[in-house]
């Protein structure tokens, strides 16, 4: 069924100049798999997924397709589709002509052309407008005719760079579904660039989390999420993010001020506790705070809270959010604590 | 009434502007070419209806002068065009630091005054030890009086192409890079992704630089005053409008023929306006013009 073929980053590198776009990736994606990259605006993302598409020359590395090494080829000979942040649609052609426009340069026939753009095209439910132009579509058609142009020519790897960004969050989240639907059933593999964590964490089966240029983290979303491998990906991933207080380990608790946490197996030195806000609880009993900003989101709230000079951020159901202003006690769990060291890496708890 | 007089506001300079330096001058032409007006009768010229015109075509050089004129928009428009597009595609598909002084050195022959850059001409096309190209080609020759037409046309053709060139590039510049990279990821090769994205997304320039070359070509005259004078021979490449400079304002007898000239000018407006709805209905105008950005 699955026709993707395992895509393989190998030490890949891109400079632009003195600027060091891409450092060292390694990374392997497996057949069928959709992976996200995730990070910041101007971390490498784009510059990694050209790389891959053949657009941009790797300074140093390697791209394999399976067993194929794919570095040296023009894109039209890697096989991949690949939607842009853009659409990038051919403004002067019509959306099935868009569609059509890789077959046609592989010669296929026309009443085959015409049988495959139809069917992808109904596919993603834009059969009815193939004669517009793309300024005559709405932004939601035109990012499915661009996907409809990816996929007509059944590629190996599929490469989605910000393909929902510029959609409104409703149809933003039937895309989701839709993009992910379609590439289980396709078997494709795919990678989608984002900087959005939420449609990273649905929709990939791995992510990879970048920050300026290097991989940070490379697991599933459950991973990512429980066991984050620095401060960076602590803070980036979780909304609102993972709470990070900076101190001391002692062995067998934490110290930061005033503020004294017992903990088992804790390590010694200087670094940084991580708490989610959903597992902190403002509770009857725990370390005095001041509620600073309380942030209603509909089923639940954001409580901005002052703890010994340090603020947290706590995750509240809504009939249980306190007034600003008012004092409250907060109450830290016993497990779903993160250890970092003073450089950021996580040290525990195992 | 409110609702056309916005439009109306935007639109008023530009039309009166046209009405004054466009319109004004077309009809005085006019006007002129149904007077005898010359040297001889500048005190009191007298209405001659179309007397002008009937002269016109009874020219037994009319057909050689129109043939010409032909001959050197056709060949000089499609060098201008061409180049001017080519000149815009290398320089835009080499790497910067190399595309741009080689623009620059297109510019060369625009910037140079036009006596000076017929001058350069007339030196290279003279007989050797003087001209380059007979050293060159080691055939000692005047080629301007072998080949007027392809001296006519390349001294034109090295300064009209450089305007499509800019035109060009710019234009190509507007393309945004994404549609090239999608052009590649869906297979084309460089002269594919040329042929089927970048030239049709050129249709508006390339339009735009053609019609403006036309009629800038039908009417201007100056190089090949300098370079041939409408010679060798007799009207070997005399054009209308060299023509109608020679009728009306050079004549050899010293009677110059405002009024003979003055038809002379109206037909080449005419001509003008012919070539410009032509070229609306090929290019497909209407399918060009896109829904205005902003509704007045
Ligand atoms: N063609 C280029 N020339 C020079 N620098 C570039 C070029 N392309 C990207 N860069 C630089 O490389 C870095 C990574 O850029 P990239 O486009 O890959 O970021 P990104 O992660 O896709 O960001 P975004 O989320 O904003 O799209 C940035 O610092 C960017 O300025
Ligand atoms: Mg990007």
């Amino acid at each position: 069924m699955s026709r993707g073929t395992s895509v393989r980053l190998q030490n890949l590198t891109k400079r632009f100049g003195r600027v060091v776009a891409v450092r060292d990736l390694d990374l392997e994606v497996n057949p069928g798999e959709l992976v996200a990259f995730l990070g910041p605006s101007g971390c490498g993302k784009t510059t990694t997924l050209l790389m891959i598409a053949g657009i941009y020359r790797p300074t140093a590395g390697h791209v394999y397709f399976g067993d194929r090494r794919v570095d040296p080829l023009h894109p039209r000979d890697r096989d991949v589709g690949m939607v842009f942040q853009s659409y990038a649609l051919y403004p002067h052609l019509t959306l099935f002509e868009n569609i059509a426009f890789p077959l046609r340069l592989k010669r296929v026939p026309g009443e085959e052309v015409k049988r495959r753009v139809k069917a992808t095209a109904e596919l993603l439910g834009i059969g009815g407008i193939l004669e517009r132009r793309p300024a005559q579509v709405s932004g939601g058609q035109q990012q499915r005719a661009a996907l409809a142009r990816a996929l007509v020519k059944e590629p190996q790897v599929l490469l989605l760079d910000e393909p929902l960004s510029n959609l409104d969050a409703q149809i933003r989240l039937s895309a989701r579904a839709e993009i992910r639907r379609l590439q289980r059933e396709l078997g494709v593999t795919a990678i989608l660039v984002t900087h959005d964590q939420a449609e990273a964490l649905a929709m990939a089966d791995r992510v990879a989390v970048f920050s300026m240029g290097e991989l940070q983290q490379y697991a599933t979303p459950e991973e990512l999420y429980h066991r984050p491998k620095n401060t960076f990906v602590a803070g980036f991933v979780g909304s609102p993010p993972m709470n990070l207080i900076e101190g001391e380990f002692t062995g067998d608790g934490f110290r930061s001020g005033e503020l004294r946490l017992p903990l088992r197996q804790a390590p010694l030195g200087r670094g940084w506790l991580g708490v989610r806000p959903e597992h902190l609880r403002i509770a009857g009993e725990g370390h005095p705070a001041r509620v600073l900003v309380v942030e209603p989101l509909g089923r639940e709230a954001i409580v901005i809270v002052e703890l010994f000079g340090h603020r947290l951020q706590i995750l509240v159901a809504e009939g249980e959010k306190p007034a600003p202003d008012a004092e409250v006690r907060v109450a830290f769990p016993a497990r779903a604590l993160h250890y970092f060291d003073a450089n950021g890496r996580r040290i525990g708890p195992e | 009434m409110r609702r056309y007089l916005t439009p109306f506001l935007f639109l008023g300079p530009a039309s009166l502007l046209i009405l004054l330096f466009f319109f004004t001058p077309v009809v005085a032409t006019l006007l002129l070419s149904f007077t005898d007006l010359a040297t001889t009768t500048f005190r009191h010229p007298s209405w001659v209806g179309l007397a002008n015109y009937r002269d016109l075509f009874a020219d037994p050089f009319l057909k050689k002068i129109l043939a010409n004129t032909a001959r050197y928009v056709g060949l000089t428009l499609a060098f201008n065009v061409g180049m001017g597009l080519l000149l815009a595609l290398v320089t835009s598909l080499v790497p910067e630091n190399w595309g741009d002084p080689f623009r620059a050195l297109w510019l060369l022959p625009r910037i140079l005054p036009p006596v000076v850059y017929v001058f350069i001409w007339q030196g290279m096309l003279a007989e050797a030890p003087m001209g380059l190209v007979s050293d060159l080609l080691g055939v000692s020759k005047n080629w301007l009086v072998e080949t007027p037409w392809v001296a006519v046309i390349l001294a034109n053709g090295f300064v009209g192409a450089s305007f499509g060139m800019l035109i060009f590039t710019s234009a190509i510049r507007a393309i945004p890079r994404e549609l090239f990279y999608a052009a590649a990821v869906d297979g084309a090769t460089t002269l594919q992704t040329i042929r089927r994205v970048v030239i049709p997304m050129l249709a508006w320039p390339i339009l735009f630089v053609t019609a403006y070359q036309t009629l800038s070509l039908l009417t201007s005259f100056e190089y090949i005053l300098l370079l041939t004078d409408g010679g060798p021979g007799f009207y070997g490449t005399e054009v209308w409008s060299l023509h109608a400079y020679h009728l009306a304002l050079s004549n050899y007898f010293g009677n110059v023929e405002f009024g003979l000239g003055a038809a002379m000018a109206a037909v080449l407006v005419v001509i003008g306006v012919v070539v410009s709805l032509f070229y609306l209905k090929i290019f497909n105008f209407r399918a060009l013009v896109t829904e205005p950005k902003i509704e007045v």
